[in-house]
């Protein structure tokens, strides 16, 4: 009974102790970031790795999802004779749910992965600890610019995917199934509001991008410095930010959409 | 000023972004059709507005004309008062009447107006006299009880006369 008590306390103050390193991270990164801004040319090289590197990944993944999603659609939709609104069915799970979400989803198993192991294996190699040694604050020189990369590169993937799956619905639906293009068109821009779907998608994104590079950093960070450690910590980090992405977007989604 | 090789790919990449949001703006969400037109505002009372939404649309001929823009409820009266913004360019007599129709069987309502025969037009804070209330289903399914009982009661003493 006494070792069950201790082990509930131990466990609280361990998460407690992760929660407050993680704000402290956070804040420290906040608090470094116009320098970090200030040499900008870093952040690009990230925005290269996060974002270009992830482009093919997500417009193949967009273009499917799109398929996917206007092949049911029809098949429930023609049941109720309406088989043109399939469009708009398209456009609106694309712009306010599946982009953000699945782009988030897939940007953690991408470029957050890639994240965690690159900083994990620069503490494991005691680069980190070196930089420390030179005056150089690794926060502000390896942690804010991949920060700020992620933040860059995130929205712009996830408009990418609603893109490319509302022309990958097009092709299903106009082409392939023959629904007429005018209808596809003119449901969709009837049902699609330019602010609360299009902009709270855009919202959406932003926080996802923000959620997923932070986790990734801050398993990079805080991880044990040893091959075991770095694995442990890019498993982590996948699974911390689907998670954080799920239930983000579920509080999103009950604030932007309620009526 | 430092630059680095990848510099090109990410303006590319940054490019291809702007474009899709872009896309998303104009096919998607119809950014052009959002009209800047100026507007005047009446308003109307109703019995009952149904399903009727704000931003829902008042049509005449089939023709948008307008949106609604705001629903509340007046304690005074114990109607709804629905305010209209219409477009400046659609003029209207004063005794035009208004009513909430449905697109299609489950569609969405909308406000219908018909023009009147008056010689002075609506201007900005007029109120629509006359109007017609949304059709309710369960309203319409009572009356056709109450019609199928009344018929019933009137045939009941004619059978009962029978010898």
């Amino acid at each position: 009974m006494m070792a069950l008590a201790r082990r509930i306390g131990a466990g609280l103050r361990g998460t407690l102790v992760d929660v407050g390193a993680a704000t402290r991270l956070l804040f420290t990164l906040l608090a470094r970031s116009p320098r970090a801004l200030g040499r900008f040319v870093l952040v690009r090289e990230q925005v290269f790795y996060l974002g270009n590197r992830s482009l093919s990944i997500i417009g193949v993944s967009g273009l499917f999802v799109g398929f996917v999603l206007a092949l049911q659609g029809y098949y429930t939709l023609q049941r109720y004779g309406s088989a043109e609104a399939v469009g708009m069915l398209v456009a609106l799970s694309l712009v306010r749910e599946l982009g953000p979400v699945v782009t988030a989803l897939l940007f953690a198993g991408r470029a957050g992965t890639s994240l965690t192991a690159e900083i994990g294996l620069m503490k494991a190699g005691e680069q980190l600890t070196a930089m420390e040694m030179m005056a150089v604050d690794p926060v502000q020189r390896v942690l804010a610019p991949r920060f700020w990369g992620g933040f860059i590169a995130m929205p712009l993937l996830a408009a990418v995917f609603s893109a490319v799956g509302i022309i990958g619905g097009w092709l299903v639906a106009v082409p392939l199934i023959g629904i007429d293009a005018g209808a596809f068109w003119s449901q969709m821009q009837g049902g699609v509001d330019i602010w609360s779907d299009v902009g709270n998608g855009v919202i959406k994104s932003l926080v996802f991008g923000l959620t997923a590079t932070f986790v990734a950093l801050l398993q990079g960070y805080t991880c044990k410095p040893t091959p075991e450690g770095v694995s442990a910590a890019t498993t982590r980090t996948v699974v911390l930010s689907s998670l954080a992405v799920l239930g983000l977007d579920f509080m999103l989604t009950a604030t932007m959409f309620s009526i | 000023m430092q630059s680095s090789r990848h510099d090109a790919w990410v303006g590319l990449f940054v490019l291809i972004g702007g474009a899709a949001l872009l896309f998303l703006a104009l096919k998607a969400g119809n950014l052009l059709s959002l009209n800047f037109d100026e507007t005047y505002q009446v308003s109307a009372r109703f019995d009952n507005i149904g399903g009727l939404k704000p931003r829902a649309a008042v049509k005449s001929a089939g023709v948008v004309i307008g949106r609604v823009e705001s629903i509340s409820f007046d304690d005074k009266t114990f109607q709804a008062k629905v305010t209209i913004n219409l477009n400046k360019g659609a003029l209207f007599p004063k005794d035009s009447s208004a009513k909430i129709l449905t697109a299609g069987l489950l569609g969405e309502q909308y406000i219908g107006l018909e023009p009147g025969a008056d010689e002075k037009n609506l201007v900005a804070g007029d109120v629509i006299r006359q109007t017609q209330s949304a059709v309710v289903l369960e309203n319409l399914i009572g009356q056709f009880i109450n019609s199928k009982a009344s018929d019933m009661g009137s045939t009941t003493p004619a059978s009962g006369s029978k010898p």
